[in-house]
């Protein structure tokens, strides 16, 4: 059964009456709320709908219909995916899982009455939540930028739209412009993608304006893959790439959307598309909740269950969980280790050990991929981190092109694994 | 005297008339080799994760008995594909675009006298002439040496689902492959062989290595239950 958000606002009266038939054909089923459709979301409600075979109510809470994923959404940037590629529906999770989809907005969490309340008015009960919001952004990180300046200056950090609108301000750039960015502090969602971004935004340009610069204004001594991502660009874009790390002022940023100008250290740049990525915290559906503590959720590593409620679980880029990074590819790991768990929890079926993986593949240039990856195990304080490892400098051609094929293999299998 | 008897039977072939085949077999063994983690042929060959390939020429596709194909190759079977040098060609060239959803994961030869080679050691393994003697069988799909008792070992595939999680974030459960392989309806011994060989390391893939390098033997033959079971 699925349920539109038009239904919603539309007409509250008839929409209370629709919620309450599958509540009483659902009577004495365990109830299972999962808010968010992303690679947390989406994976834990699928895999509680398939393994537990009718025996759980699963309740999928997102508010778009098409679901942009932000992983590859820097290929599209560098003209290697078309947008339409990067979205999916949840028709399948509906008609072959039987998962209640609800595209609304989660706006409230009643713990003690253990109710969701949502934006269209409805309040759906639940024996256990998951949540599974993604990241917002921290209000005042980049002084002179809020998110009601994300037109003017596009974080593109949710894919989707913002992404489309970041394009369309780097292919209007004028000839020899200069593309800027500000780059998180950590913790942040996808480790490499902002120097992914570069990357793609740097092959862009050398193909429709070669004269134009990047400018990247950085608050970290060093990121992840840096090796790999400067061997490429002084191999592919030499002389377009200016880093500004913390040692120069780039932790010292501020911006101003109307003038378009970014001040590095008090230096004033004029730029033409400024990139902001404000530094991050748990999509705010999890404050709301009341389950963070800082910026994230914490969690406990063995069943991804807040450490403030043994009733929410809380998956992917909001969790505090302990070693592994923020990824498309982490929160479906973790939702995996979720659903088994929470299965287990509410049906009495077998509990398995938790384990955790992680890859996160990068495009440096055409053929140019690059990856970098880890184990995880729980412990009673973390995730801990058990082995991994990463592409080398100096790769030969053939691998990095081996490695970029790879990436659409997966791309292809996670969102498999997402959607049905 | 292997490359004796099958220099023999490329002789024996051309004297039948099929010497159109326009090949160099020789060359041809030595390409199957990229062929041969999946596919044997020639004396004792058995279907393996991918089907035996003697008598492939004139074959209905999809025929091999006992061996589980793709939906996409029962599509094709039903809509009447038979195997032919020009099937045949055009399959090897690029698999999806002849059959969309198999599950071989291979790029396909895009050299034509490539692909004329394989097929010229391929149709020595085909119907006539007879008494000619095959060669043996190609065993490079076993690549690692793995003890009896642990191929022995009986896996839970209910443990093997569970595990399972870890692998479908890469290689799909519907067995359909784009740039990273299907590893659905393999012989159990095959999956438990490869996993060993990357868990030792005898395989090179950075990302299957770490990630059997923490699975138990218990664990390989739970996967390879659980794999070997679904559709």
């Amino acid at each position: 059964m699925t349920f539109s958000r038009r239904t919603f606002l539309g007409t509250a009266a008839v929409t209370a009456g629709l919620l309450a038939a599958p509540m009483v054909r659902a009577q004495g089923k365990p109830r299972v709320v999962v808010i968010g459709g992303g690679a947390g979301g989406a994976t834990a409600a699928r895999y509680l709908a398939k393994d537990s075979q009718g025996a759980l109510d699963v309740t999928l809470v997102e508010p778009t219909r098409t679901y942009h994923t932000c992983f590859f959404s820097n290929l599209y940037l560098g003209g290697f995916r078309d947008i339409g590629s990067l979205g999916h529906g949840y028709g399948t999770l509906a008609s072959d899982y039987g998962i209640n989809v609800i595209h609304d907005w989660a706006v409230g969490v009643d713990r003690d009455a253990k109710t969701v309340t949502l934006a269209g008015g409805s309040s759906l009960p639940y024996d256990r939540l998951i949540l599974s919001p993604g990241i917002d952004f921290v209000d005042g990180a980049v002084e002179g930028w809020d998110v009601s300046a994300q037109t003017a200056m596009p974080h593109a950090y949710k894919g989707g739209t913002q992404a489309e609108l970041l394009k369309a301000q780097i292919m209007a750039m004028p000839q020899g412009g200069t593309f800027a960015m500000v780059a998180p502090p950590n913790p942040y969602r996808c480790p490499p993608g902002p120097y992914e971004r570069i990357s793609m935004v740097a092959h862009l340009l050398k193909e429709t304006n070669p004269t134009a610069k990047i400018l990247l204004a950085d608050p970290k001594e060093s990121f992840s893959k840096q090796g790999l991502f400067e061997e490429g660009w002084n191999r592919h874009y030499a002389g377009m790439v200016e880093r500004i790390g913390p040692d120069f002022g780039g932790a010292n940023v501020s911006v101003d959307p109307q003038a378009m100008t970014l001040t590095i250290d008090g230096d004033v740049n004029d730029v033409d598309v400024c990139n902001v990525i404000p530094a991050m915290k748990a999509g705010r559906i999890a404050e709301i909740a009341g389950i963070t503590d800082g910026n994230w959720a914490p969690v406990n590593a063995a069943d991804m269950s807040s450490k403030m409620d043994p009733n929410i679980h809380v998956l992917g880029d909001a969790a505090a969980q302990g070693d592994m990074p923020k990824s498309g590819f982490s929160a479906n790991s973790q939702a995996k280790v979720c659903a088994n768990a929470v299965r287990g929890a509410l049906t009495g079926s077998t509990v398995f050990p938790a384990r955790f993986a992680n890859t996160c593949w990068s495009l440096i240039d055409t053929n140019d991929g690059v990856k970098v990856g880890a184990t995880y195990e729980a412990t009673d304080e973390k995730i801990a981190k058990v082995d991994g490892f990463v592409s080398a400098t100096g790769e030969s051609d053939e691998l990095r092109a081996a490695t970029y094929q790879e990436s659409i293999g997966w791309y292809d299998g996670i969102v498999a694994d997402m959607f049905g | 005297m292997r490359r004796h008897l099958l220099l023999l039977a490329f002789m024996g072939a051309a004297s039948h008339g099929i010497a159109e085949v326009g090949g160099d077999p020789e060359r041809g063994e030595e390409l199957f080799r990229q062929c041969s983690s999946c596919h044997q042929v020639g004396q004792g060959a058995v279907d393996r994760i991918g089907p035996q390939l003697n008598h492939i020429f004139d074959r209905a596709a999809g025929e091999a008995e006992g061996f589980r194909y793709s939906a996409g190759f029962e599509r094709a079977a039903a809509g009447g594909l038979v195997w032919t040098y020009d099937t045949l060609d055009s399959f090897i060239e690029n698999p999806r675009v002849l059959v969309s959803s198999t599950r071989m994961s291979f790029r396909g030869i895009a050299d034509q006298q490539d692909r004329d080679d394989l097929l010229a050691y391929l149709r020595l393994f085909s119907s006539s002439p007879a008494n000619i003697p095959e060669a043996a069988p190609t065993a490079a799909a076993v690549d690692h040496a793995v003890a009896p008792a642990v191929l022995a070992i009986v896996g839970d595939p209910a443990y093997g689902e569970y595990l399972s999680g870890e692998c479908t974030a890469c290689h799909q459960a519907s067995g359909a492959a784009t740039g990273i392989p299907s590893i659905t309806n393999w012989p159990t011994d095959d999956f438990v062989v490869a996993m060993h060989a990357y868990k030792e390391g005898v395989r090179a893939h950075p990302v299957m290595q770490m990630m059997a390098g923490r699975l138990s033997d218990e664990e390989i033959a739970a996967l390879a239950a659980y794999f070997e079971s679904i559709q």
